[in-house]
């Protein structure tokens, strides 16, 4: 048994030298040679109150380094094994080779890392809340496909009822809807026991329908029922002013701010509480938690609702974080990407977060890129958490463990 | 076991069938219409208008030779992708990812199509509907393989492989092998008319849309039944659906199942986007799929992931959704009703104890048999 896992690890290590080593070898060829001058990263703007210098970096000569220190590591995880830090290996390997990457599309030119930033935090809101929500309802073993429909309906509620009552009462509203869905769903897995694949298919396909049903039916001749305010970035003072942290961190509005919030209260909800205990014994094994003496189906029923909730915060993000209108479909499958978040992060919510964080990242770099006119398409870059996603969900790169119950229906005896 | 006992057990089965193949859709169909009303009414749109657009959703779909078309010409991609998901289903597989595999099939049929456009139709035309099915195999095959070797659940997988086709579609449409000569949206070339399915009673009206797609939907109907309970390899895939555990230890080859069985569907799934491509849209487009996966898993669904309850299905959508066109045209009512109806046709169809909650009567009592 121990001799397999072992050779399972070694062949692991392998594969992931052999990536490194492949990465570097492709960034010295293609990358190297074709990045002339020098690459400025502006980190400031001249009204900031402590401005810092732009970054300037030699193109040729800092991906060379890059490449280099790609293969050093490749070969090192190639010979020498070292199964426990390879993951660790592989992401520093990844983000050193994006860095590369970047300084050969600004080679010559200049951009603001600051603002790609801040905007990938931003971009990053709806999949680390749609993430979120998937941890709450999978760690007590409801799968939830349904959250990229719970999204679309905070969306709608936030701009209907922000249009009606104002900002805040549209993010409740937006709240509460999509702690209803979550509700429906718990009812139609748990007590109507309904496959929930399935179940998460039928919110999805409802809330679409209904959504846009009434985008056409109403908001067509309604104008004023979908133009809701949206949220202003809040300055945290002090803090804001910062160099760098303070635009990217401490003057966003309240859904990013929120989704840090709600990230680490999840997980001291989930690690450090007796309910969060119990959520998560009932999500490992239901039956020995029933025995226990605690109430699957109520527990189950309170957490999908929470995730619910959680989905319709990240849903108003859409319309009352960021434009102020509803349009069909306007989530996009960021529902579906959370749910890649999830499993990014390894059910944990501060993983999920920052499984958020990368691919909020790779969106706003795909925007980037497109004004830096790269020759590489913007729809591979689109792509890539994507397949980042299947390559994590296929357990290339160290297994991710869903709950053992996930996906199971509990039948009481 | 003796001959009463067997006897007692068929009237049983029987019983239940009745519940499960025609009472519990028949509900769900009548359920989603009421409720569909209700959403109408609450939105402000008059009782009679309501009505109204009811008598649309008929005429549109049965009313006339050109609805029958029309019905036909939308329920032919839905059961052929619904074939597919049910095949999946049967061998315990989600297969999420028939919308990708449309999008991926419809382009390639296009894609060979252009390129076997001087060949005579005997020869184009079935090359371009193999292209698409290849494709579309190969497209779910990722996913199969994926579940099979790395235990990658196919749900998670086929999600992204959805996602990465939209993209991969956004792209190719622009590369020149593929884009129309002269245009800078994406848009594909138009199918050479040899490549075309086509059309079957332009001689009556030049605008009756039903093509030949319908008799290669006809023949996959029965393909997938002789698959399904007369081979070998519809056998293995009802018992790793059944019982995985089992079936490998009669000797199964598990991956090779999965793989197969992801693969096949795949397969029709990509016939129902060829079936787009070269029967209805003549060229590819950004979003050309239309949903047509995602209703097709609702479609296999109503059709308990038998290949004639796939089929009856089918056209019951596609009535749908020719009669919803109707509607919107003659009662003003926005066709994404339809979406609502179809998805809670979903719920009632796939949650059979809610349904036997909120209509008692129509069922036998449990521990009454």
């Amino acid at each position: 048994m121990s001799v397999l896992l072992d050779k399972a690890r070694l062949r692991q290590t392998r594969i992931t030298g052999g990536v490194l080593i492949a990465l570097g070898v492709l960034i010295a060829v293609f990358l190297a040679p074709d990045a002339p001058g020098v690459a400025t990263f502006r980190l400031s703007r001249p009204t900031d109150v402590w401005p810092v210098p732009n970054l300037v970096v030699p193109g040729g000569a800092f991906i060379y380094v890059v490449s280099a220190l790609l293969a050093f590591m490749g070969v090192r995880l190639f010979l020498k094994g070292g199964a426990r830090w390879s993951a660790l290996i592989l992401g520093i390997g990844l983000a050193i080779a994006v860095a590369a990457f970047l300084v050969w599309a600004t080679a010559g030119k200049s951009f603001s890392l600051t603002g790609m930033l801040q905007a990938t935090l931003v971009r990053a809101v709806p999949i680390a809340l749609g993430g979120l929500a998937g941890v709450l309802s999978e760690r007590v073993a409801v799968v939830n496909i349904g959250i990229e429909g719970m999204l679309l309906a905070g969306a709608f509620t936030g701009a209907l009822v922000g249009s009606l009552a104002g900002g805040i009462a549209g993010l409740a509203a937006a709240v509460a809807v999509g702690g209803m869905f979550g509700f429906i769903l718990a009812a139609l897995v748990v007590t109507y026991r309904m496959d929930q694949i399935i179940a998460g298919v039928f919110i999805n396909l409802f809330v679409l329908g209904l959504t846009s049903y009434i985008s056409s039916q109403v908001f067509q001749e309604y104008r004023a029922l979908n133009n809701a305010p949206v949220f202003r970035a809040i300055e945290v003072p002090f803090l804001s002013d910062l160099p760098v942290i303070g635009p990217v961190f401490f003057n966003q509005n309240i859904f990013v701010y929120g989704a840090f919030i709600l990230a680490g209260l999840a997980t001291y909800y989930l690690f450090h509480t007796r309910l969060g205990l119990r959520a998560r014994a009932v999500g490992e094994h239901p039956r020995a938690a029933d025995t226990l003496g605690i109430n699957v189906y109520r527990t189950r029923y309170i957490n999908v609702t929470m995730a619910g909730m959680v989905a319709g915060f990240g849903g108003a993000w859409f319309t009352l974080g960021s434009v102020g209108r509803f349009d069909e479909g306007m989530t996009g499958g960021r529902g579906f990407i959370g749910l890649a978040a999830m499993i990014f992060g390894r059910w944990h919510p501060v993983g999920a977060l920052l499984a958020a964080l990368v691919f909020g990242f790779a969106d706003s770099l795909q925007q980037k890129l497109a004004l830096l006119r790269t020759p590489i398409p913007s729809e591979f870059l689109a792509m890539a958490p994507y397949i980042a996603t299947i390559i994590v969900v296929a357990g290339v790169v160290g297994r991710a463990r869903a709950p053992a119950a996930d996906g199971k229906p509990y039948v009481k005896e | 076991m003796n001959a009463m006992d067997k006897a007692t057990q068929w009237r049983l089965l029987g019983r239940t069938q009745v519940e499960d193949l025609v009472i519990v859709p028949l509900f769900a169909f009548v359920a989603a219409l009421f409720l569909g009303a209700l959403v109408m009414a609450a939105t402000g749109v008059d009782l009679a208008v309501i009505g109204q657009s009811y008598v649309a959703l008929v005429k549109g779909s049965v009313g006339s030779l050109n609805a029958v078309s029309e019905t036909l010409t939308a329920a032919a991609p839905l059961v052929l992708a619904g074939l597919g998901l049910a095949l999946g289903f049967r061998a315990g597989l989600f297969n999420i990812g028939a919308e990708g595999q449309v999008v991926m099939g419809g382009l390639a049929a296009v894609v060979a199509g252009v390129a076997l456009g001087d060949f005579p139709a005997i020869v184009a035309l079935p090359g371009a509907l193999l292209a698409g099915a290849l494709t579309g195999a190969f497209y779910a095959g990722i996913a199969g393989w994926l579940r099979a070797v790395t235990g990658a659940h196919e749900v998670i997988s086929t999600i992204m492989l959805n996602l990465i086709s939209y993209r991969l579609l956004d792209y190719l449409l622009r590369t020149p092998l593929i884009q129309k000569e002269g245009r800078a949206d994406p848009i594909s070339k138009s199918v050479p008319d040899a490549a075309e399915l086509p059309r079957l009673l332009t001689f009556i009206d030049a605008n009756l849309r039903v093509h030949a797609g319908i008799f290669l939907t006809l023949a996959m109907v029965a393909v997938a039944y002789w698959l399904l309970f007369r081979s070998k390899l519809g056998f293995e895939f009802r018992a790793a659906g059944e019982n995985a555990v089992a079936a490998r230890f009669a000797g199964m080859n598990a991956s090779l199942t999965i793989i197969l069985a992801m693969a096949i569907a795949g397969a029709l799934a990509g016939l129902a986007g060829a079936n787009q491509t070269l029967g209805v849209l003549d060229r590819a487009t950004p979003g050309f799929s239309a949903g047509i996966g995602f209703d097709a898993i609702a479609v296999a669904l109503m059709g308990r992931s038998h290949p004639v309850g796939v089929l009856l299905a089918g056209l019951l959508f596609g009535a749908l959704e020719a009669g919803g066109r109707q509607m919107q045209v003659d009662a003003g009512v926005s066709i994404d009703l339809i979406a609502i109806i179809q998805s809670l046709i979903i719920v009632f169809i796939a949650a059979p104890l809610l349904v036997k909650a909120l209509f008692p009567w129509g069922f036998r009592r449990e521990g009454s048999g």
